[in-house]
């Protein structure tokens, strides 16, 4: 499920210049995991609510154009990190198992978390089918998407809130400081290859799902991190279809 | 019908903060009319447009196309747009020209409908009226600057618009394919299509449209085709120089 939908919200942040989108609220999910711990909330849902609330707050901020995006992502990616430190250094002992957080471990999930990211993967999934249109637009060029009828800061807020559940439901298998790379290394590989949008987003899925099964399969076999692993593998298919994209060039 | 006007405004007010940007701007424009706005840069003609594509509404006063408010989202499947720096989007964007096409019947769409063979069919018509068919499969970022503006126009087509904008089609074009693009414009226009193009380029702008509007300081001052011969009178109102004429609010 989580190969499926991380490319899935990840081409439309690639394709709207978005990219780095996902690794602010991965760290922004990190502060959450540190509520969670500091307050005995269950993890994922503290991480979960409050990338919805940052990408909220992220997205607010961009149409009040307090400063340009990148910017912005920059401070809340640094922002939450230092806060996400602060609250764990007031946690007894329960930072120890953080690092299954930072970077991911499938044997730590639990059945709450498996039955979270089957339910909310399909909401996501879903979404995005029902506004693909509407996705594309934006995508292709913001002011041609209004003026076609779409409302594009609704239909903005609604991918963030989506990259921020994408963002929680994977942290637990890659890692949230891996989350990013399995959201947009897929397309970025699937881009050198394709041609059209659709295609690419396919092919993203495929790339991502080939990814996952290789990368468990991997780290079980040479005792390697999980969420690591598979990021390896996705960055050998970018290599792989920069390569055969080059030698088509040529 | 027919005697509604294709785009009409009424007693338009805009404000950007505390900037007056539009005062009391009147004007309609008929059916089957091929218009130009000019004005300097900064002079809001990008706005106007936004304002007439109902992707922004006026503080005060009235905008409809084709009778309809723009404030409904219904009017705006009357109109195909063509934005700025199609020319210049995304290299890496990876987007065949048929989507790109396609994508203009998205206004005709609702939410969980998905497209038709209807729709593929319109698609295909507005490219093969483009002369862009046998690019169909080729990606977006492949193509010359002529030819994505080409896409951009089919784009708008496939719509089926009864009113065609066009916001600075030429920036970024070489002269051969303007000369072919407004040619192109003129048949859009004999086939019964309205158009409205928005250029700073006074010069060329004045030999292909039927009337001209100029826009200076939150006014705007329409000019007949008698109008357009005495050159200097536009290009004092491009360049935002002083002018004789006085504002007429309704054309």
């Amino acid at each position: 499920m989580i190969a499926c939908i991380a490319p899935l919200i990840g081409m439309f942040l690639v394709t709207r210049r978005y990219a780095l989108m996902a690794d602010a609220l991965s760290h922004i999910a990190f502060a959450g995991v540190a509520i969670g711990i500091l307050t005995g909330i269950q993890r994922v849902f503290s991480a979960l609510v409050t990338a919805v609330l940052g990408a909220l707050a992220i997205e607010m901020l961009r149409r009040r154009q307090a400063a340009n995006s990148e910017a912005l992502l920059s401070l809340f990616l640094s922002g939450s990190l230092a806060l996400a430190v602060i609250l764990l250094s007031f946690s007894k002992g329960g930072s120890t198992n953080i690092t299954t957080y930072l970077f991911g471990s499938i044997t730590t999930v639990t059945p709450t978390d498996v039955t979270l990211i089957v339910l909310l993967g399909l909401v996501v999934a879903l979404v995005v089918l029902v506004l693909y249109r509407q996705l594309f637009l934006l995508s292709l060029d913001e002011e041609l998407a209004e003026a076609s009828g779409v409302h594009a800061s609704r239909i903005n807020t609604i991918l963030i809130v989506l990259t921020a559940v994408t963002v929680s439901l994977c942290m637990r298998i890659v890692g949230i400081l891996l989350v990013g790379a399995l959201m947009v290394i897929p397309v970025l590989a699937a881009i050198q290859i394709t041609r059209s949008f659709f295609q690419t987003l396919m092919l993203s899925i495929v790339i991502s799902i080939a990814s996952v099964i290789l990368g468990l399969y991997a780290s079980y076999f040479y005792s390697l991190p999980s969420g690591a692993t598979i990021v390896m593998i996705c960055l050998g298919f970018f290599v792989m279809g920069l390569a055969w994209n080059q030698m088509r060039r040529s | 019908m027919k005697n509604i006007p294709a785009i009409e405004l009424e007693h338009v007010h805009f404000r950007y903060g505390r900037t007056e940007l539009f005062r009391n701007i009147s004007f309609s424009i008929v059916q089957g009319e091929y218009a130009g706005i000019v004005g300097p840069n900064g002079s809001g003609k990008s706005t106007l447009l936004k304002l007439m594509l109902g992707v922004l509404q006026p503080s005060s006063g009235t905008i409809r196309i084709l009778g309809e408010d723009t404030k409904n989202i219904s009017a705006r499947t009357h109109v195909g747009y063509v934005p700025q720096h199609i020319t210049q989007t995304d290299r890496a964007f990876p987007a065949t020209v048929e989507e790109v096409v396609l994508s203009g019947r998205t206004p005709r769409k609702k939410l969980f409908h998905r497209f038709t063979s209807a729709d593929f069919m319109a698609a295909t018509h507005a490219m093969e009226r483009s002369g862009i068919d046998p690019l169909r499969k080729r990606k977006l970022h492949e193509l010359s600057g002529g030819e994505r503006q080409r896409v951009f126009i089919a784009r708008a087509l496939a719509t089926e618009p009864a009113i065609l904008i066009l916001d600075e089609p030429t920036v970024g074009i070489d002269a051969a394919s303007q000369e072919m693009f407004y040619e192109f414009l003129h048949k859009l226009n004999a086939d019964g299509i309205t158009i409205l193009v928005v250029s700073h380029d006074t010069h060329a702008l004045m030999h292909e449209v039927k009337c001209m509007l100029c826009l200076q300081e939150g006014e705007l001052c329409h000019c007949t085709l008698d109008d357009l011969k005495d050159h200097e009178h536009i290009h004092k109102h491009a360049a935002g120089l002083p002018h004789h004429s006085s504002p007429s609010h309704h054309v």
